[in-house]
């Protein structure tokens, strides 16, 4: 069957509050309003008052709440409206949720998930539309995800809540209302996705696309189109981007000995950058027949008007333009 | 010696609340035995702190309690240890009394195995059951303990959260989107602001437009305390926790005073002057004024407190020694606690680029 990433979400929380009746939501607009996104829709009608939370716009406030609820023993999703905001509240997730069971020598375990939209949305200008995914990831203690699909989102986000750690969970902005066909494993309240693994959306034998949230969609796209030149793309959605699946990544690469890199989010220590690094520090670097190349958000704060902003994020050509010049065919 | 005695306290100054705390408190001599010690036996720890310090085996932060003692000894003993409390970095006091023995907050401090946090926290990261630190950020605690309350209230368990700051946390905005939620929520949260009249090297004066921190929370009822007398301290809790428990929150402003100051490397005297530091020794001290009632009221000898000064000393010197003795966290115990349950195979990278290290 076919559902929405909103719904995948959805059915996600639902079904995880259902199960523990430690787990609740909270966030701004979550229960009267149904979300800002509709990704919490009829949960506070089902649920009620005690686990589907209004906050007032308070990030910081309410994300500390959320993380002191998380030690004393609860398990809060803790929905920031979009991620450009958590930065009001990035103390309490750096801070606060992911140091605490270290600094406390295992005493204080944080079990909370931060989620809600990120990556550049539409229109929205610079202070609306940036990936958080590099801010998040280079932080220890913390798990960061990135799902694309619906399925991704369903499982990732049941492990997340599942999960005995703070998780940052990294939805995409303007994928809510795309539907993907769903298995019935999937559509099942058992699903979880494990956290730190990779998926590989596309086998081929030429060249490796690993990239993660809406611009999997995008190496697809062009994996499409390549392949009608004869050019056969791996394309590795990784899901997770802390911890990374380094494994799954080299060994596509010994096997095309090309590496593309794909992201919305700016190149300079990006997820791209990560990758590359690890697989030319690994003992596979050598298995490189060219150049890692990186395709990336510009490196500028997202410009309103559209024809800018459509060249401020990868586009399809940018991966198909890439992959040919690491295999250097034309 | 009588078995008990009353004693007048100083009425609190009241913000949005028609009653107060009692004035009047009765006092076993059990109970002031106990309180005796306890403040004795922080003030004699953090004395310790300073001199290894001092001798350099105390390293980075190290801000000492010294002169507040009747600030938590006086909130535990109106609380349960099922009740919550966290606090910001002047942590010490507040391990000990929630249950860390003088030997684990050492060598805490001294950075060994034997630590409450096995020398990964330090000064400022002390956690016992139901003591959620211990923060380094100033005011970020504050949100946290409204979540702490969030889960007492959720849980329906009956218990409470003190939620403690500084005057200096005071300024910062969280504090006050934490007390906002904590209001529309009723959460059993009672804040309490410790005013020691200096956040680091900057009086309340210079700092603040109010410093009437009791009042500070507009909306939410508060009072202030005599913070050096641990009677009207454990008093005022008293009347909070009821209060919270059947109100929603409560704000209290325990004023004290800090001997020391702000940390280790500052001498406290470039914006205060020790004939200021000199008189509240003299006519505030928590200890010694306590001390006095004590004997005024004939509930306790001189005698006896003498012992426990031994007793304390005594307690305290060989803590020190056994810290001191103890060995340090071996290498391979830094890369555990990372993750909770982490996968069987997970590793963390070392300084060395080729080593990846096992972690628990």
């Amino acid at each position: 069957s076919q559902l929405t990433v909103r719904d995948a979400l959805n059915a996600a929380i639902d079904e995880e509050i259902k199960r523990d009746d430690k787990v609740f939501l909270l966030g701004e607009e979550v229960a009267l309003y149904d979300g800002a996104y509709k990704v919490s829709r009829g949960l506070h009608k089902t649920y009620g008052d005690k686990r589907v939370i209004d906050t007032p716009i308070t990030e910081m406030g309410f994300a500390g709440i959320a993380v002191g609820a998380a030690m004393a023993g609860l398990k809060p999703i803790c929905e920031f409206m979009t991620f450009n905001f958590s930065m009001q509240a990035i103390d309490q997730v750096i801070n606060s949720a992911a140091k605490t069971f270290y600094m406390s020598a295992g005493q204080v375990p944080v079990p909370i998930v931060f989620r809600g939209p990120n990556g550049a949305a539409a229109g929205v200008g610079a202070q609306h539309s940036q990936c958080f995914a590099s801010w998040y990831s280079t932080c220890p203690g913390l798990k960061v995800l990135s799902p694309f699909s619906s399925e991704d989102c369903k499982g990732l986000l049941k492990a997340a809540i599942r999960d005995p750690n703070p998780v940052v969970f990294l939805e995409n902005e303007i994928m809510y209302g795309t539907s993907f066909e769903m298995s019935d494993e999937a559509m099942s309240e058992d699903f979880v996705i494990p956290i730190g693994k990779a998926k590989i959306e596309r086998q081929g034998n030429h060249i490796t696309l690993v990239s993660h949230s809406r611009y999997v969609g995008h190496c697809l796209e062009a994996a499409n189109e390549l392949a009608g030149q004869g050019v056969e793309c791996e394309v590795i959605n990784l899901r997770s981007i802390r911890p990374m699946d380094e494994e799954t990544i080299v060994k596509s690469v010994m096997k095309t000995n090309h590496l593309v890199t794909v992201e919305g989010g700016w190149p300079q220590c990006g997820i791209g950058s990560e990758i590359c690094a690890r697989v030319i520090e690994s003992k596979f670097f050598n298995y490189l027949d060219a150049p890692v190349l990186r395709v990336t958000g510009a490196d500028l704060p997202t410009p309103y008007a559209k024809q800018l902003e459509d060249n401020s994020f990868p586009q399809t050509h940018n991966i198909v333009g890439a992959v040919k010049k690491s295999l250097n065919i034309s | 010696a009588s078995t008990e005695a009353t004693f007048e306290v100083a009425q609190c100054k009241l913000h949005k609340l028609e009653q107060g705390p009692a004035t009047t408190v009765t006092c076993t001599r059990e109970d002031a035995l106990k309180y005796y010690r306890q403040m004795q036996t922080i003030r004699r720890m953090e004395t310790t702190a300073g001199n290894l310090y001092k001798s350099k085996q105390i390293r980075g932060f190290c801000h000492l309690y010294s002169g507040q003692e009747a600030c938590c000894v006086g909130m535990e003993n109106s609380i349960t240890p099922e009740d919550s409390v966290i606090t910001a970095y002047r942590a010490h006091g507040w391990a000990y009394i929630r249950g860390i023995s003088v030997h684990g907050v050492l060598a805490e401090l001294i950075g060994k195995k034997t630590g409450c946090a096995q020398g990964k926290g330090g000064s400022m990261h002390m956690y016992a059951k139901n003591f959620y630190g211990g923060n380094g950020i100033v005011g970020a605690q504050v949100p946290l303990g409204a979540g702490i309350a969030f889960t007492q209230k959720y849980l329906n368990n009956g218990n409470i959260c003190i939620t403690l700051y500084g005057d200096g946390a005071a300024n910062q905005g969280q504090v006050y989107e934490a007390f906002n939620i904590a209001m529309l929520w009723k959460l059993p949260c009672i804040f309490v602001c410790e005013n020691n009249g200096y956040g680091m090297g900057t009086s309340v004066e210079r700092a603040s437009y109010s410093t009437d921190y009791y009042t500070r929370g507009d909306y939410m009822p508060g009072l202030r305390v005599d913070g050096m007398d641990v009677l009207a301290v454990k008093e005022a809790t008293r009347f909070a926790k009821d209060y919270v428990l059947k109100n929603g929150p409560l704000l209290i402003e325990c004023a004290t005073y800090r001997y020391s100051g702000h940390s280790m490397s500052d001498p406290g005297t470039s914006y205060r002057t020790r004939e200021e530091i000199q008189e509240v020794r003299q006519t505030r001290d928590p200890i010694t004024s306590f001390k006095q009632k004590l004997l005024e009221t004939n509930l306790v000898t001189e005698d006896e407190m003498k012992k426990i000064d031994q007793d304390v000393r005594k307690e305290v010197t060989e803590s020190e020694k056994l810290a001191i003795a103890d060995t340090g966290p071996p290498l391979e115990d830094m890369y555990d606690h990372i993750y909770v349950q982490p996968e069987a195979d997970f590793k963390v990278r070392t300084c060395d680029p080729v080593t990846m290290v096992a972690s628990r």
